[in-house]
């Protein structure tokens, strides 16, 4: 295998370990604040990328055309619509069952995925089809030899990458983070020391939620296409790195996320049998690693099994 | 008794005509239903909706006509393309003892996966999409009857035009049903007749999103085509991360890409893909201007898409069977195997003891200009334009 190749098979692995990645952060966080796991993520990922998608068609209509404009707008109401969607669902259906066994929880969102996901399958004009979406990024492309950079696989990745540094500055350098940790670390403390509990809980599941709709859009712009069952796979998935990275560890989540994407590359690439196997083998890696390492490659420092 | 029913028919017509209130209740004709099956949501529902839609105009030219002896009521349900769905909506339409007969889907996975339910319940169904071979030639069940040709056929004629088009080095993904697999399998036996050659194929799964890996493997093959065979979502999918690696292998597929979603999805970047599919193009049928010109009259929401005509046909055929057998469905069953040199809009239909129409000629397809263009027609094939290799 050449270089070039490599490059390639690199470069692909990245950008979907970029997605993962951003999807894992989200169970991660809610994680850690509430010890719950969200399973409507995905969906609220795949509502997000509809919402980025409803706003370029109405950018459409008004005659805006600037695809800079374009794209800053539809991140922007799809992240901005996402956190707020988020923190509803916080508020009136994680919340409440907050005494109540985990799977309670897991349950409600489960099916609260569903819903959301039939209904834009539904109420979203001729929402049963794949869409295409808009290219706004520019699509020059650089090769070199048997490697090819796009340009806007390029945008993408540093704008994943500038999401990630961003969170890791927020958790770390801020107060919100602060607290949000405190939060994670012990809850009855936290109050103690006058932590407003419930705005930290709907913070951090306003952030995640944003966060999956940037990832959903990034998603619609790198393979200019969306359907209503894009989030279920993506969803499964972040949730499975973030397992194997140790729920409730943000860099957990992101190497999880990585590790994840070259499983699949290397399944679908180094095997000798058909790359129709692909998820079935990193799966499969995913639930000897959960053997070795239950809580995870990087787990928490108090931690608990799933 | 036709003769009692005309004229009853004709004075309540002369009735309402001349202001007088109809009394004539017992001239309302008899009402037989009939089911159409299709996917009407999920990726392929462009395809299954155009089905419908020509089912149902079918269905609406016969209550229009006079002469005809019952009124048809069509029931439609929705398999999704999904072979679960398929057998629980296949077993409530076998179920419900006032459906006659069947005109049932467009995806090869589900119209395999029902023909049992069909045969247990005694259902007869002409399939009016799906071209596995198996669906009509896997038993000996009376019920099951196809009106287009299998993927045996189409696969023949592409492996032998492509390689006669300078295509020898291909590279193949294939979707990993039954559908996608016997693509694969046919084809594939067929280009290596052909001199050709299979430099790797790749199974994917059918809702798979990212090919990157796939393709990427296939650029360090430096295939001179890709031959694709699966269904118009994830083959736009497939086209269109070609294009973002830079592969220059030509794009090959079969029936399952024959949408007008296919190019929509693609735009500019469907320009000559190819595709075959079995029968003569409607247009150039006798009876192809006249579904046409009744199609657009109707004025639906959706194209009738590549395989409307033959919904269109099957829907016709079923009705014409009930008409001269009364609704019954063993009858009906019995005289839609019998079927033999029928006019319809797709041509002949013939079915043979396994009840497949037997149907020679095959297609070949371009894309040009945001169009599928029979290659005979096309730029292409006149020298005008050439498949960029």
């Amino acid at each position: 295998m050449d270089a070039g190749l490599l490059a390639q098979f690199v470069a692909n692995g990245l950008m979907l370990g970029m997605m993962y990645a951003l999807v894992a952060v989200g169970f991660t966080l809610f994680f850690g604040v509430l010890d719950v796991i969200k399973f409507s993520h995905g969906d609220v990922l795949t509502v997000g990328t509809f919402a980025g998608f409803s706003t370029f068609l109405g950018l459409k209509a008004i005659g805006v055309a600037n695809p800079w404009v374009q794209v800053a707008a539809v991140m922007l109401i799809a992240c901005g619509a996402m956190a707020i969607l988020g923190a509803l669902i916080a508020r009136y259906l994680v919340m409440p069952l907050k005494g109540a066994p985990a799977l309670n929880v897991l349950l409600i969102t489960l099916m609260l995925g569903t819903v959301l996901r039939e209904s834009v399958r539904l109420f979203f004009p001729d929402g049963a089809n794949p869409k295409p979406f808009p290219k706004l990024l520019p699509t020059d492309a650089l090769a070199l030899g048997s490697f090819t950079l796009r340009l806007d696989s390029a945008i993408l990745f540093v704008a994943g990458l500038a999401v990630i540094v961003a969170i890791h500055l927020l958790i770390n350098r801020t107060k919100l983070g602060l607290a949000i940790r405190a939060v994670a670390q012990d809850e009855e403390t936290a109050k103690i020391m006058g932590i407003n509990f419930t705005l930290i809980v709907l913070a951090t599941f306003a952030l995640g939620s944003a966060v999956a709709a940037f990832a959903g859009v990034m998603n619609g712009l790198y393979y200019n296409e969306i359907n209503f069952g894009m989030g279920l796979l993506l969803g499964v998935i972040g949730f499975s790195a973030a397992i194997i990275g140790g729920l409730g560890n943000i860099y957990g989540a992101i190497l999880g996320g990585f590790l994840f994407a070259a499983l699949q590359t290397v399944g679908a690439v180094a095997l000798p049998f058909a790359s129709a196997y692909k998820d079935v083998f990193a799966f499969a890696v995913v639930i000897v690693l959960m053997t070795i390492w239950p809580t995870g490659l990087i787990a928490e420092k108090t931690s608990e099994r799933v | 008794m036709n003769l009692i029913r005309t004229t009853l028919a004709a004075l309540a017509a002369a009735a309402v005509m001349t202001g007088v209130a109809p009394g004539a209740a017992e001239a309302a004709k008899q009402k037989v239903k009939v089911v159409f099956i299709g996917p009407l949501t999920g990726g392929v529902s462009v395809n299954g909706l155009g089905g419908r839609n020509s089912a149902d105009l079918a269905v609406k030219l016969r209550n229009a006509d006079p002469k005809a002896k019952y009124e048809y009521e069509m029931v439609v349900l929705d398999d999704e393309c999904k072979p679960n769905i398929g057998v629980q909506v296949a077993t409530k339409a076998a179920s419900d003892k006032a459906i006659i007969v069947g005109v049932t889907h467009y995806c090869s996975v589900v119209a395999i996966s029902t023909v049992d339910t069909y045969n247990k319940f005694e259902l007869p169904v002409v399939v009016w999409g799906a071209v596995l071979p198996e669906i009509t030639y896997g038993h000996t069940y009376k019920e099951i009857n196809r009106i287009n040709g299998t993927m045996i056929d189409q696969n023949a004629v592409n492996a032998k035009f492509s390689v006669g088009q300078g295509f020898k080095k291909f590279a193949v993904i294939h979707d990993t049903t039954d559908y996608g697999k016997g693509h694969n399998k046919y084809f594939s036996e067929n280009l290596v007749k052909n001199g050709g050659q299979i430099l790797g194929t790749f199974g994917v799964t059918a809702d798979q999103q990212d090919f990157n890996a796939e393709l990427t493997k296939i650029k360090s093959l430096n295939a001179e085509a890709l031959y694709f065979g699966g269904l118009t979502p994830i083959g736009v999918r497939v086209r269109s991360q070609m294009d973002k690696l830079g592969i220059k292998a030509h794009f090959i597929g079969t029936s399952g890409i024959m949408s007008d979603a296919f190019i929509e999805g693609l735009g500019p970047l469907a320009e000559g893909a190819l595709a075959f599919r079995e029968g003569a193009p409607v247009d150039k049928l006798p009876g192809g201007k006249f579904f046409t010109e009744k199609y657009t009259a109707a004025k639906y929401g959706e194209a009738p898409e590549a395989y409307g005509p033959f919904a269109f046909a099957a829907m016709t055929l079923v009705l014409d069977t009930i008409e001269k057998v009364g609704p019954d469905r063993k009858k009906v069953r019995d005289e839609l195997r019998k079927t033999k040199d029928r006019d319809s809009i797709v041509g002949p239909i013939t079915f043979d003891d396994h009840g497949q129409n037997t149907v020679a000629a095959i297609t070949k397809y371009v894309v040009q200009d945001k169009k599928w263009v029979v290659w005979e027609d096309s730029e292409y094939a006149s020298g005008k334009r050439k498949l960029a290799n």
